[in-house]
Order: C-alpha cells, then structure tokens, then sequence
C-alpha cells in the first residue's frame, strides 16, 4: 500500500443562491515515500480543492466524501477528530502565495516555531534549534532566524514558508503553485530544493501547478485534471509523449517551448459550470476529437497502459490514431 | 489598420538611445539634517535599442531589472535622466505634456492583469470607446464603427455578443482582448505589452499572442515586456535580455535563444523548464539573488554572479559590441564573449 491513497474523493459546495457545486468528482491518486507526483489544470478544475481536502481545511460550506489512507488509516473517515492527529505532522501544506502570508510584525524564527509548539514537537530552546537546522536545510542561514519578513527576499520568504510547512517533520508535502510567483532563476532554485527535500529525506511530494513544463521537470508522475476529476493519469513522460486524452494533448500543445517549432495554439472555449449536472464527456465542447458518443456517456478513467490511465472514448476504439 | 506613419519615413518606428531613469531614495528626516548623499535607485542605466515597424522586441529579465521601468520611460509615464527617445525620428525625450496628448494616441500600452486594469462598472461598449472620447474623435456613428471593429481584430466576433457585457461576465482572455481592443480604437503605431499573458490559463495564453502577431504582421511595432523566456523564444522577432539596468544581450529571438553569447543569458536559458520530460538539461543556477540596483557593482554588473568572472571583469564595464561566433546584429555586453 502505498503511503498516501486517496479514494474516490468528492467535494461538493453549497451555493448561496441553493444548489451545489461539484468541485472534486471522483479523484484516486496514490503516493510513495519520496515520490513526486503533479497536478496539473487551468484555475477552477479542483487542484487546490483536491489538496485542500486532504488537509481538512475546506470551509463549512464544503461537503466531503471518499477516502484518504495515510498509512493504512482512513483519516478521512471521522472527519476533524481523525484528521486533525496528521494535519502539518504527517501531512502538511505550502499555501500558494504563502510566501506573503508571513505576519510582517514577528520574526521569521519565531513563526516556524509556532506550529512546533502547537503540536508538542519542540518548545524553547530545542524549538529554537530546530528553527535554525529548517533553515539551513531550506538554504537560509540559521542567524536569519531573528529577522523581519520584509528583511527577506522574494524567494528567501518562499523557502521560509517551505521550512515552515516542514516544521513538524511531515512525510507528505502538499505545494500550492510554490513557484508561480518567483523568477525563473529563483523558480529554479526553490525546484532544485523540493527535488532535494524529496530524495534526501523521503519527503512525498504533491506539486499542484497549471505550469506544465515545471511538472515535466520535477515529477516522475502526473494528473490532468479538467472540470473537478482526473482526465488522465501517468509517467510524466507518457503524458508527454503518448497522451490518451485530447486535453493532455492540447495542453502541452498550448504551451510554448523554448526550442518548440510547432505553432502554439490556445484551446478554445471555457470549462463547464460545475453548478448543473454534466451529461457526457466534460471536455467534449472543447475537443478536437469529439465523436457521437462524447454527448451521451461520460467517459471513466480507464487504464491503457503500464500505470497510465486517461478518461475518454477515444481509448476504446480499435484501430484509433492515439488521442 | 494603417501602419505608414507620419514623419520621417525612414527612420524607425522607435529608437531608445543610452536611456537612464534613476528614483531618488527617500533620505529620511536624519539624512536631511545629516545631510547624508542623495542615493538613486539606478533602474535604468544607459539602455539603447530600436523597434521598427512590424517588429515585435521583447525586453526579458527577472524582476527588478529595469524592464518595465524601461517601458514607462519609452511612454513619458516615468521621468528619465538621460538619453534620447525618438519616435519616429522626433525626439519625445522632453516634449512639453501639452504635445505628449497627441503622441500617446499613437504608443499605446497593455498591462499584466486584465481583471485590474477594466473598470468594473463599464460595459464592454463604453471601454473601448473611452479612448475615442478622452481624445474628442470621431462622430457617434464612427466610434460605434470603430469599437465594433477592434473588437473583431481581437477576436470578440461578432460584437454584438460582447458588446453589452460587464467584464465579470467575461473570462480572464477575453478581459485581456478588450484591454486591447481599447488600445487598438486609437489606431496606435506602437504598441507596449506589459506581461500580457502572465495571468492568463495557459489555454489561452496562446490566443492572445497570436492577436499580438497578428498586429505585428499589420505593421504594428510592439515593445513586450516578459519574464518569459520561451514566449519570447516563439512569438518575438528579437529579444534583448536586461539584468540590472542593463540590455546584456540583444538580437535575433533565434540567435540568441540558439547560440546565447552572455554568461547571464546562457544562465536564465538553462533554467527554464522544457515540457519533454526526457529533455533534461543541467540547469546552472545562479547562486544568490540579482544584487540592489541601490548599490551597483563596479565593473561587470554581473560579475559577483558571474561563473566565468575573472580579475579584469572587476574593473571593466562591458559595452555591447558583436562577439566572435555571433550572428549578424547580435550584440553582447561581455569581455569574456
């Protein structure tokens, strides 16, 4: 088993007006030690939702249903009173835009402390080592401990905030768009930590991102995500070079490369409204491919290859040109 | 869109020439009784490059380096302290506010974030109008005309379905086509893109590139503004790369992103991720962040960074000049290139 298993997660959230919105349909990962798996979408296809759950820190308004094995245990099961023991010592979280999230008046030290203190890992002066051997680990001097954020850069405050999330020793690190903000050279450094973090240390890595080529770079494994569920699942490599799903395709087709040739093209129309029941294929509206079936059957995520899985009926007719 | 201008026929469209715009740092109640050295921001020091007509330049670099900086000087949004802009051979460096009103029908410019740059309360319609009357053109009939005309060059076709609509009614990418088609109503000459896509979903980010090329085919000169090396890579025709108030290197978009001659250039390409997972490639990643543009280095401004730096880069301020191994009009400011 693996060390992180989600199951057949759904989110639903109650509108103000009545009704709901299906923002989670349906998603299964699962996660080893030391492993980097990515998800990747356009803004409102459920990645945050999906990570949000599994911390236990969606809103009132949300309702929650699947399973989370951490371990062998379902900590999902029981709601707050099974979460809570995992959330930030076993499972813990960089917000995105966490970098920006630090109070401007307590220095850095002391805010990585907090959480330590909160679950009983270290107090006082033992805290205080640990504070300074998390920055040294994120690449911040240890002396850096008694400063200001705003004596911090951009991406230092980045790294204070990975350090933070890694205050209670966790074992799966959720990252929340870590990168999106920074330079590329910064954006490169902070990779190269995450990459390190992961194959020193064993730390399992969820990278959600809409930026594909960082994903490519930094993941042995991926999801696409599109209207709230998995449209395709694999080796990053697969997705690349052999996607099953139209959108996968279209997605890498839409990004431009440094050395690409090949003409960039944006995808047209917008993703479904997640407020109404879907009736077929989610992307159909939008793809290339599209074919009589698509109106009328929604499409499950269905293995066709070694660990690769893609949702769309393409994949099950013979003799096709691969999607 | 016409794209012959008025004024001198030759010369090019715009043409930056040792560019410096500093901001004086606060010194602070102390400092003014100390009488303690007025210090500069030094965001652009002595920068020089040329869009012409249908020419797309895009000016790259991580932030902090002078670029936008560099664009709101070219606009006469910003002050500079030295050097000359010429738009169409006519300096603009110092014209009178009264002449800039006329000037800026013709540079027009697009920021970053389409959701913050439309006014909220505004229909599609009365956006892309409010530059026809702020200018006092046009009868009722021609701006309608007009309006209905940029919306088609940006692809809100037909209008009729978007002209009505609030911008929260509209998605990020066809905030930003309305962003350009106000723009585009003025029948601008010159064109500057702040970032243009870089809050846009990567499926459309595409769309909106493709509008720009498309202008730039019609003779529109645009100057882009991008962190982003592999959208210059694709849609720019040339690409100068600024590092602390600096063009490094400039040329050819091919050229420079094929055979980069600068130790920084060469740097920011390796590190940009490539979408082939099987295309790894040894990132060289710069230690350390871009230093202060407060307190410049002496010498090469790069060299406490640079991994090639020797004694003489200390001492030497490198001028762009052709390196051996280059391509025609690719220049680099770097002894050691």
């Amino acid at each position: 088993m693996s060390l992180l298993e989600v199951r057949d997660l759904n989110v639903w959230f109650d509108l103000q007006q009545g009704g709901e919105l299906h923002a989670v349909q349906g998603v299964s990962f699962g996660l080893d030690a030391g492993e980097r798996f990515g998800l990747v979408g356009e803004s409102g296809c459920g990645k945050t939702t999906t990570i949000l759950a599994l911390m236990g820190l969606l809103p009132p308004i949300a309702s929650v249903a699947g399973e989370v094995w951490l371990e062998g245990e379902n900590i999902l099961e029981r709601g707050e009173s099974t979460m809570s023991p995992h959330r930030w010592r076993d499972v813990a979280m960089v917000f995105q835009g966490a970098m920006n999230a630090f109070n401007p008046v307590k220095r850095v030290g002391e805010q990585i402390a907090e959480p330590m203190a909160l679950h009983g890992v270290a107090e006082g002066a033992a805290a205080k080592r640990q504070v300074g051997e998390l920055l040294e680990l994120v690449g911040i001097p240890a002396a850096r401990a008694d400063r200001y954020p705003h004596e911090f850069s951009g991406g230092m405050r980045q790294r204070a905030a990975i350090a933070m999330a890694l205050a209670c020793k966790p074992k799966v690190l959720l990252a929340d768009e870590p990168t999106t903000a920074l330079d590329v050279m910064v954006q490169a450094q902070i990779l190269e930590l995450l990459v390190s973090l992961s194959n020193d240390f064993g730390l399992a890595l969820v990278l959600v991102t809409h930026d594909l080529p960082v994903v490519a770079q930094v993941c042995e494994r991926a999801a696409v995500m599109y209207a709230g569920e998995l449209v395709e699942s694999g080796p990053t490599e697969a997705l690349f070079h052999t996607p099953r799903h139209p959108y996968t395709r279209l997605l890498f087709a839409a990004t431009p490369d440094l050395y690409g040739e090949e003409e960039v093209a944006s995808i047209p129309g917008t993703p479904p409204r997640l407020d109404r029941p879907l009736t077929g294929c989610p992307f159909r509206p939008r793809c290339d491919r599209a074919f009589g079936r698509c109106e009328k059957a929604r499409p499950a995520l269905k293995p066709v290859a070694d660990r690769h899985a893609a949702a769309c009926h393409l994949n099950d007719v013979p003799q096709q040109v691969p999607a | 869109m016409s794209a012959a201008g008025s004024g001198n026929g030759d010369a090019p469209l715009l043409e930056v020439e040792g560019l410096v715009t500093r901001y004086p740092l606060p010194r602070g109640a102390i400092g003014v009784f100390a009488r303690a050295p007025q210090r500069y921001v030094h965001a652009v020091e002595g920068v020089s490059f040329t869009v012409r007509r249908g020419e797309m330049l895009a000016l790259v670099g991580e932030s902090g380096c002078g670029k936008t900086t560099t664009a709101q000087s070219v606009l006469r949004l910003v002050r500079s302290d030295a050097g000359a802009i010429r738009f169409q051979g006519t300096d603009i460096t110092t014209l009178p506010s009264k002449q800039l009103r006329s000037l800026r029908r013709r540079m027009q410019i697009i920021y970053q974030d389409p959701y913050e740059s439309l006014d909220p309360r505004f229909r599609v319609r009365a956006t892309v109008e409010e530059p026809l009357l702020v200018h006092g053109l046009g009868s009722k009939d021609d701006r309608r005309r007009e309006v209905e005309e940029a919306l088609r060059l940006t692809g809100l076709d037909p209008p009729e379905l978007f002209l009505d609509r609030y911008p929260h009614e509209l998605s990020g990418g066809q905030r930003q086509r309305v962003a350009i088609a106000a723009s585009l109503v003025l029948h601008p000459e010159l064109l500057v893109a702040d970032e243009p896509v870089s809050m846009l979903d990567v499926s459309v980010r595409a769309g909106i590139l493709g509008i720009l090329d498309d202008l730039r085919r019609r003779g529109l000169g645009i100057l882009m503004i991008t962190h982003d090396l592999s959208t210059a890579a694709r849609f720019a025709d040339r690409i100068a790369v600024m590092y602390l108030g600096r063009i490094v290197e400039e040329g050819p978009a091919r050229e420079v992103v094929d055979n980069p001659k600068h130790p920084y250039t060469k740097a920011l390409l390796s590190v940009v991720p490539k979408r082939d997972p099987r295309q790894t490639t040894r990132p060289e990643i710069l230690r350390g962040e871009t230093p202060n543009p407060v307190d410049v280095p002496p010498g090469c401004r790069f060299h406490p960074r640079c991994p090639i730096a020797g004694e003489e880069c200390k001492a030497t301020d490198p001028e762009l000049r052709v390196p051996a191994g280059a391509g025609p009009a690719h220049t680099v400011a770097c002894i050691k290139a």
